[in-house]
Order: structure tokens, then sequence, then C-alpha cells
């Protein structure tokens, strides 16, 4: 049987690929599309390595059939840097060396980029259970957490920073 | 391997149409359980129908005739809803341990039903609140009371060409609260050795009035106690009406032994978990 035809948008661009019906979105984007930051594991939804973001909101791509994502908007790692700038996520995993092999980093740094969009101040103990799904077999937990709260706190300064330069030029311009 | 078709109706009529003409097609919602199950070659269906593009399958609406819950509604969309929060914190408790985020993302309640699985966390949640399961096939739309719904282990009253849409639940009378707790062999994520839902209404001098009582895995389906909400009515929450309930909510059990729970344990840990979550529930509705 013929493969499916498919238009989506992946990272902000426009994206096509042929699939087959019961091929995963995973399989689509390392295959068809090259974006092979998302990484396999287990494939049935329990290690989070395949995190993406579909439609705002965290998936395993594992767990969504390639055909299902026609018309919609998916992220992948390769879409959560602005160009050479590094998502504060991103800097602060290379700041705390919160790698160790890297295989479940991309998922790790989706899913936390998720979070900090929902919730700019989460608890460690929320950052644990919201990434519980994410699997570190080289069980680098610890420096994960540390890295997803130092990149919260970074963000918020950032983003208080900005406010206070804006409140400036409010000031300025009455 | 065969070829499989993907297809994504837009109306129920479109879904119902699909699923009669093909009986080896699988309605896919949130694929959680059936992509893995497909993945591990126990199901090898003939077509994908993705019922996540039809209206009436998404989203939550609360109004005067209460909650109406399309059945490819996602966990987290449940779980972030204030409104679902409020008035059936149990429900929702219940539907936020079914996975990880990533998986809450996917999964759905009428995917958690459809699954079939006696240990289903949403389903004794939405037993103690009365929840209707809409029901669209080729003779038309039937309601079934979700404690019939399942029939079985992966067995459910869904005839051939007949869709899931919807769970309808009423709303809570005043002075309401259901709770829900399960027992699991690790702190988070697995499922459940046992589990149990209690709605309670007390009156205005904290008499219990009403009840309901629903246990999981301790059946080959989710069990709805009538004896344990009787130990209930008509006295306050006390200790001897908790003990009343957990001893009427183990004698209903009729488990099985497995990797995760002896039946004896079972037995036990539901009664303790009705108790419990009664007490829970007893606590919220003196809010109301």
């Amino acid at each position: 049987m013929a493969k499916v035809r498919v238009e989506t948008t992946v990272n902000g661009e426009p994206a096509e690929f042929l699939c087959e019906p019961h091929e995963s979105l995973l399989a689509a984007l390392r295959d068809a599309l090259g974006l092979t930051g998302t990484k396999e594991g287990c494939t049935t939804g329990d290690c989070g390595a395949c995190s993406v973001i579909l439609n705002g909101r965290l998936v395993p791509s594992c767990l969504v059939l390639a055909p299902e994502v026609q018309g919609q908007t998916i992220t992948t790692i390769e879409g959560i840097a602005d160009g050479e700038r590094l998502h504060p996520v991103q800097q602060k995993f290379l700041e705390h060396a919160a790698l160790q092999c890297g295989v479940c980093t991309p998922g790790f740094i989706v899913a936390a980029k998720v979070l900090l969009d929902a919730n700019p101040s989460p608890t460690e103990e929320e950052t644990r259970y919201w990434l519980a799904g994410n699997l570190c077999r080289c069980t680098g937990y610890d420096k994960i957490i540390r890295a997803v709260l130092d990149a919260a706190a970074q963000m918020r300064e950032a983003s208080a920073q900005t406010r206070e330069a804006s409140a400036q030029m409010t000031e300025v311009s009455v | 391997m065969q070829t499989i078709r993907y297809e994504a109706p837009q109306t129920v009529a479109q879904a119902v149409r699909l699923i009669e003409a093909d009986p080896g097609a699988k309605v896919i919602a949130g694929g959680t359980d059936l992509l893995v199950q497909f993945r591990a070659e126990l199901r090898q269906p003939t077509a994908f129908v993705d019922v996540k593009r039809i209206p009436e399958l998404v989203g939550i609406t609360i109004d005067q005739n209460g909650l109406r819950l399309g059945a490819a509604t996602s966990a987290a969309e449940i779980c972030e809803h204030l409104e679902m929060r409020r008035l059936w914190p149990g429900l929702v408790e219940a539907i936020q341990l079914i996975g990880s985020t990533l998986i809450q993302g996917r999964a759905t309640v009428g995917g958690n039903l459809c699954n079939g699985s006696p240990a289903a966390d949403a389903t004794c949640a939405l037993i103690v609140n009365r929840a209707q399961c809409v029901i669209a096939g080729p003779k038309g739309e039937r309601t079934v009371a979700v404690e019939h719904f399942s029939t079985g282990p992966g067995k459910t009253v869904l005839e051939p060409g007949e869709l899931l849409v919807a769970c309808c639940v009423p709303h809570p009378a005043p002075r309401t609260a259901d709770a829900y707790l399960r027992l699991i062999p690790r702190s988070e994520m697995d499922i459940a050795v046992a589990g149990a839902a209690v709605s309670v209404t007390l009156d205005k001098g904290g008499v219990c009035s009403a009840a309901r009582v629903a246990i999981a895995a301790v059946a080959p389906t989710a069990l709805l106690v009538p004896e344990a909400a009787h130990a209930l009515i008509g006295s306050p929450i006390d200790d001897r009406a908790l003990a009343r309930a957990a001893q009427a909510a183990s004698a209903a059990t009729r488990p099985i032994d497995d990797k995760r729970g002896t039946a004896e344990y079972r037995r036990v840990v539901a009664g303790v978990l009705t108790k419990r979550a009664a007490a829970i529930a007893a606590e919220r509705a003196k809010g109301r």
C-alpha cells in the first residue's frame, strides 16, 4: 500500500515527509527528516528519550503515529536553541555537566523546557515529578535536577530584568 | 507485516462507518496502550482509526447538566482544568496517577476505559461519580453506566462498530466529595495492586447521607461495592463506620495472585484503601 504523505510544521518550518501508516513520529523525525537529536530508547513510552513537543504538549514521539501530525506543530531538540544561542536549560546542562553518555539528554532538555514554560519557579519536588518519565541509565539525576533549577533561576532573573527595563522605558516615555 | 491503514475521521458517523466496515480496525486515542501492544505484536490491527480529530471526542464541558468529558481528551488537559479539580478532586487525582508527564500528554480517559484493565485508575473514580459512557454505533447512540462498561480483563460492552464518545458525570450534590487512593509496588508510575475510590455526601450535621465505593485490581473488573457504601451511610464518618466499610470492601474482592501481590494481600489492602479514601472524601465534603 502507498505511503502516507504528511505535511507538518517542525521547529517553526514547514516540513513534509512520506511514512508507513503505522510508523512512529520518532521514526519519521529521525529517518525521513534526518532529525536524529530525538533518541530512540524503549519505544514503549517508558523512558522519555524520544520526548518532543506536539502542539505545546510534551509527548513521547514513539507513541505518536507519524500520520497523526498532519497539520500539527512539533518542536524537537533541534528547535530548542535560538539559532547559535543555547536555551538556558541547554547552557546549564553544560555548566553543571548534567550528562554522562548523553542519550537521555535531548529528552530531558525538551521536557525541562516545557516545564519551565508552564511553571517558571518549580520546586525541586515538582521538577523531579515532572521529569520522572525521563530515565537516565547513567543515573546522573542529581546534576540534571540542579541544572534545571539553575536554568529556572536564570530565566526568572532575565525576565525580571526585561520587566525592569520596559518599566524604565515607560517612565521615560511618560 | 501486512500494511495497516491510518484513518482520521472528522465525525462520529464517519468513525462508526470505518470501524463497522473493518472488524480489524482499532480506534486510537492516546495510543499509550494500543501502540505498546501493537509493537509487542499482541495486537495486529488492519487499520488505526484516529479519533482525535472528532470535535465531540475532545474537550471538557461543564454546564448545568454536569461534566462531559470527550473520550479522547488527554490526561494532561484534565489535570490542568481548575474547575474539574475543584468539583471532582478524586477523579482528577486518579487520572493524575496515570503514567508520567509524557504519558499524560497522550493518555486519555476513554482509552483507559476501552483498554479494560481491572487496575485502570480512572475507572473507580468515574464509578463513584456516577459516570455514564456515551457510546455511538451503527444503531445510534446508547449510554452505559461506567461500572458496566468493562466486562472482564481487556473486555468491554462495545459491540462491533461501536465507539466510546464521552463520559458524562452529574454535578456533585452539596457537601459531597470524592477521593481515590491506590497502592503500587514502588512510589510512582506503576499498575495498582489495589485501588479504592469513595464519594461521600454529608448532611448538615456531618452524618453521611449518601456514599459510593468502588475498588480496583481486586476482581476481573472494577467493582462498585454497595455494601461498603451502606456501611458509611447513616452515621458520621468515624472509626467505626470506616472499619465497617473496610470490612465490606475486603469481603467484596475476588482477587488473584500475581507478581504485584497475593490475593490475600489485595483483599486486605482494598479495605485499607477504602477506609483511607473515605476519610479523605469526608474531610473534603465538610468544606463544601
